[in-house]
């Protein structure tokens, strides 16, 4: 359970979350984004292909790092959502706010 | 470590009023690295002997996070002499869920729409939706303070 942070191809920092995104761990997935833009990465991928679910706090949590991101000059992409955690970005409209690809092979061909 | 939840899991022969012959009922602080494993811990029992689906699972793991987050920082306010106090009905065809908190309580229609697209880049506020798209029925008592979610089994 946690998150887990790799250079995917391209130099695109790629933090995979296992387990749950929720309230009380949404602080660790922003301070972790938010170390890595401090170390210059602009280009970010979070990965949900092994996460069981996301609550409203973990969805806040991205909703505040995709701030950070843009205003930093960055891009974020996440992928790997399954069926149930997509209908939760579908049923709060965030799937318009997010750049979101099936897998993270997409994302990073997609950056 | 000693976990600080009380689990307790009554079965009787007979069903009670409302059908349910099984029980869960779980009390927790007011602390919220207490939910993900009081989570866990009503989703098992709440699903233990029945070929729930993946979905039902997941939506369960879902309202339960979210009605926990409400009851312990707005209800208790994260005061951790007050408890919140999980019970679950376990009926044949469907799970009903009360979630209580020692707060004042709330007026849920006050709520504001999370959709409205000046809300939409919010950190906040979707967690009462969330739950209302998620189950079949939601109800509050008159004080605000209990919520019962009410989950279909197929």
């Amino acid at each position: 359970m946690g998150f887990s942070e790799s250079k995917g191809s391209g130099g695109v920092t790629v933090v995979q979350v296992d387990g749950q995104l929720i309230i009380g761990n949404r602080h660790e997935l922003k301070d972790l984004i938010q170390a890595a833009l401090d170390r210059g990465d602009r280009r970010l991928l979070v990965d949900f292909s092994r996460t069981g679910y996301i609550d409203s706090s973990g969805l806040g949590a991205l909703v505040s790092i995709s701030k950070r991101v843009r205003e930093a000059g960055g891009e974020l992409r996440l992928s790997g959502l399954n069926d149930d955690l997509r209908s939760l970005f579908e049923l709060t409209k965030l799937d318009t706010l997010f750049a979101i690809t099936e897998t993270s092979e997409q994302a990073l061909t997609s950056f | 470590m000693t976990s600080p939840l009380r689990l307790c899991v009554r079965r009787s022969a007979v069903p009670n009023s409302v059908g349910a012959a099984t029980e869960v009922t779980l009390r927790l602080p007011s602390d919220v690295d207490c939910i993900e494993e009081a989570v866990e811990l009503v989703t098992r029992h709440c699903l233990a002997g029945h070929a729930a689906s993946g979905t039902i699972r997941f939506r369960l793991r879902v309202v339960l996070s979210e009605a926990l987050s409400n009851a312990i920082l707005r209800g208790n306010c994260e005061d951790r002499t007050k408890w919140v106090e999980v019970r679950a009905e376990l009926v044949p065809d469907c799970i009903k869920v009360y979630v209580t908190d020692e707060g004042c309580g709330f007026d849920p229609d006050s709520v504001p729409e999370p959709l409205e697209p000046s809300h939409l880049d919010e950190a906040g506020g979707r967690g009462l939706f969330l739950i209302r798209k998620l189950v079949d029925a939601v109800q509050f008592n008159e004080q605000g303070n209990s919520i019962c979610m009410i989950l279909r089994r197929s």
